[in-house]
């Protein structure tokens, strides 16, 4: 039996299909993968990796698709990314789904920088779109399935070999419409072979709606690349958001990634990660700062397919009120994948007896000389740390923040960036303020 | 009126009589010293000045300038100018020593209603101190005691104290398991702060401390009460002949 939600996609695919852009090869991926999605339907409890967040139960309808932006959503998405105003990032915005030139900066592109709008990559057959896109997408995944049927604009970016960016590049995703609607962006980055950049993305709207976000990037690190990734999530109070990250990091290359999450009532964060070429290293670090009745999940999937990798994953969730935290992370270790090192380690810092942190690693070992482990821990505030903060003069709320910080600062710090740091750090306090209220 | 005055002071934990009837008056610019063997209260009386929640006052009070030191959150006391130097310093990982002592002065100066310093002030003050107690500047940079070694601790502990300026200071055992240059500079650091309107109450086991703080009055504490009182002498009486009257008598 199809639950509402199911039968109003499917509507949906059929109602939009024709007019989604692409050209035949895509046509035919994306009924693949409605078909694919349309099989398995929705994800619930019983499905392994979805059994923290059942998408079923949750998702009690499906919104129609988000309509271009007029002038009034775009007025109102202008002030979107400006927790980052201040570090010179090029911004690149997106207003419901759909890439808006006028609150994007294209102009003097650093050499080896180019960037389009993925819609029109797919309409025009982009080689780069031909040859990557779907390369590295886990084959069972019903919301990749979903994102891939349904994928509408996005950016799609490649830096040249060797090629350094200077500026941060962010992607800007912002809801405008004042009606709930769907969004489905699909992003491409390739950082060839030496190249070095930051990128961060930004998904934001308005607390006001219901709306749904079902938002991918694929991301592939060549050989000996540097990138750090950050993607923050500060949607509204009752927008479902579900990303996926898919990435494959190349020889010697160095792929730092952070998931920062203070926004949206649903939460789900996937990032699949593959070690493609050998002596690469990974930091994925997750970090949630939630209240209320927020629902946030992060599920990883490392996979060293590769000898000499090192991988470290560090969530961090702080939880107020009735809020949940998943932490789902696999660490895979392939036949022949010697001398692989990672590390996993999910900690939950409860600040209400109500909210509830869940954590279910997972290592799947088929090669014999690796260092593999997880740890997890879960706890109130320290009583004696705030009692020796106090001591010193500093009031328990202040106290209490100091601690706070210093908790997700540490998922926070391992990225190269001192402007998005500190402005990381700045959201942190933001949150810690309005918890409150 | 005395600077501290502790009366009949009881106090319990999880039901348990720590202090049995304690008092105590310290007056502005003197130096009092407390001994006594392991268990008999010592911390917990430190602890109870402070504030700690889980010690709980079943009896008597505390004044501090005549107010009712026991009715202030310990934030409060601090900024009245009340600092204990811990026994056991804590580890505060994530929080460099610099972000927290700047939190710390400034959140102080704050309750008084005076301006808060600003960061080049700041700096300079804490580099005087710091240089003057023997701390490496970029043990500063580092999380608060983490990874620090027993006397670096109790240094940092100092440190902490010389920025703050406190009227009255309580030192709990701060000289155990310092090296005889470190136990020199946390002496200087509290006579330093030897001033007609400060005081300190100083716990310690060993009468060598008291060599280079030297003390207006000596109590022995046992079993939760004040069970003598004297002149500094009395620490190398105590030297000596070690607890076992006081420990009899009490019992
Ligand atoms: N949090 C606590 N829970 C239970 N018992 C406690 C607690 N704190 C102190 N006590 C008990 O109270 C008594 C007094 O302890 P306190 O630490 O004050 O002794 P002390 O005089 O400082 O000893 P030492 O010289 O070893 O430092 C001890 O028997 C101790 O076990
Ligand atoms: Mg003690």
């Amino acid at each position: 039996m199809k639950t509402a939600a199911e039968t109003a996609l499917a509507e949906a695919f059929a109602a939009v299909r024709a007019k989604l852009p692409g050209d035949r090869r895509i046509a035919e991926r994306r009924a693949a993968a409605f078909e694919a999605f349309d099989a398995l339907g929705l994800p619930h409890r019983r499905v392994e990796e979805w059994k923290y967040t059942d998408l079923r139960a949750l998702i009690r309808e499906a919104k129609p698709l988000a309509a271009a932006p007029d002038a009034q959503a775009k007025r109102r998405a202008k002030g979107a990314g400006a927790l980052l105003a201040g570090i010179g990032a090029r911004r690149i915005t997106f207003v419901d789904g759909a890439f808006v030139a006028e609150l994007s900066d294209l102009v003097a592109l650093e050499p080896g920088l180019s960037i389009a709008p993925m819609a029109k990559a797919l309409a025009e057959s982009d080689p780069l779109v031909a040859s990557r896109l779907g390369a590295i997408v886990p084959t069972d995944d019903v919301a990749v399935a979903l994102n891939t049927a349904f994928m509408g604009d996005g950016a799609l970016v490649r830096i040249d070999r060797d090629a350094r960016l200077e500026r941060p590049l962010h992607l800007v995703f912002a809801f405008g419409s004042d009606t709930a609607s769907a969004t489905f962006t699909r992003s491409l980055v390739v950082a060839e072979e030496g190249a070095q950049a930051t990128l961060i993305e930004s998904h934001e709207g308005p607390d006001g709606i219901d709306y749904q976000v079902n938002t991918a990037l694929e991301l592939f690190v060549g050989d000996r690349a540097h990138v750090d990734h950050v993607k923050i999530g500060i949607e509204g109070a009752r927008a479902i958001h579900v990303s996926t990250l898919m990435a494959s990091i190349g020889a010697h290359a160095r792929l730092r990634d952070l998931v920062f999450t203070t926004g949206g009532a649903l939460v789900r964060n996937q990032l699949f990660v593959r070690f493609a070429g050998e002596g690469a290293t990974l930091a994925l670090n997750g970090a949630n700062l939630i209240k209320g009745r927020q629902h946030v999940d992060n599920t990883l999937v490392v996979d060293h397919a590769v000898p000499g990798g090192f991988s470290r994953e560090l969530n961090k969730s702080v939880l107020d009120g009735e809020s949940r935290s998943v932490f789902q992370g696999k660490i895979i270790v392939r036949p022949g994948a010697q001398k692989t090192d990672g590390k996993m380690m999910a900690q939950a810092l409860l600040l209400s007896e109500n909210a509830e942190a869940d954590n279910k690693p997972e290592l799947e070992i088929f090669a014999d000389d690796v260092q593999c482990g997880h740890g997890a821990t879960a706890g109130a505030l320290d009583q004696n740390l705030l009692f020796y903060l106090k001591a010193r003069g500093i009031p328990q709320a202040e106290a209490e923040a100091l601690l706070i910080q210093a908790f997700v600062g540490e998922a926070i710090e391992t990225l190269e960036h001192e402007g998005v740091k500190d402005a990381l750090m700045g959201a942190a306090a933001e949150w810690l303020g309005s918890r409150k209220q | 009126m005395p600077m501290l005055e502790v009366e009949n002071l009881h106090v319990e934990i999880e039901g348990r009589k720590i202090l049995e009837g304690l008092s105590l008056a310290v007056n502005a610019g003197e130096i009092h010293a407390i001994m006594g063997p392991n268990g008999s209260g010592k911390s917990t009386l430190a602890y109870v000045l402070a504030g700690k929640q889980e010690y709980e006052v079943t009896q008597g009070r505390v004044l501090f300038e005549g107010e009712d030191m026991l009715a202030m959150e310990p934030d409060e006391r601090a900024a009245k100018g009340l600092f204990l130097a811990f026994q056991y310093p804590l580890e505060i990982p994530g929080v460099t020593g610099m972000n927290f002592l700047r939190t710390a002065i400034n959140a102080q100066r704050k309750k008084r209603g005076e301006p808060e310093l600003a960061i080049p002030d700041f700096m300079k003050r804490l580099r005087e101190v710091a240089k003057r107690l023997g701390i490496e500047p970029e043990m500063l940079r580092r999380a608060v005691n983490v990874g620090f070694s027993g006397g670096e601790k109790k240094r940092n502990e100092i440190l902490q104290m010389a920025l703050l300026e406190p009227k009255l200071c309580v030192l709990d055992e701060t000289d155990s398991g310092l090296d005889i240059d470190a136990l020199k500079i946390v002496a200087d650091g509290v006579n330093r702060l030897r001033s007609p309107d400060r005081a300190s109450i100083v716990i310690t086991h060993y009468q060598r401390l008291l060599n280079y703080i030297v003390p207006d009055v000596v109590h022995v504490l046992s079993k939760g009460r004040i069970v003598k009182t004297g002149g500094k002498d009395l620490a190398l009486e105590l030297e000596a002949r070690g607890y076992t009257e006081y420990q009899t008598e009490a019992a």
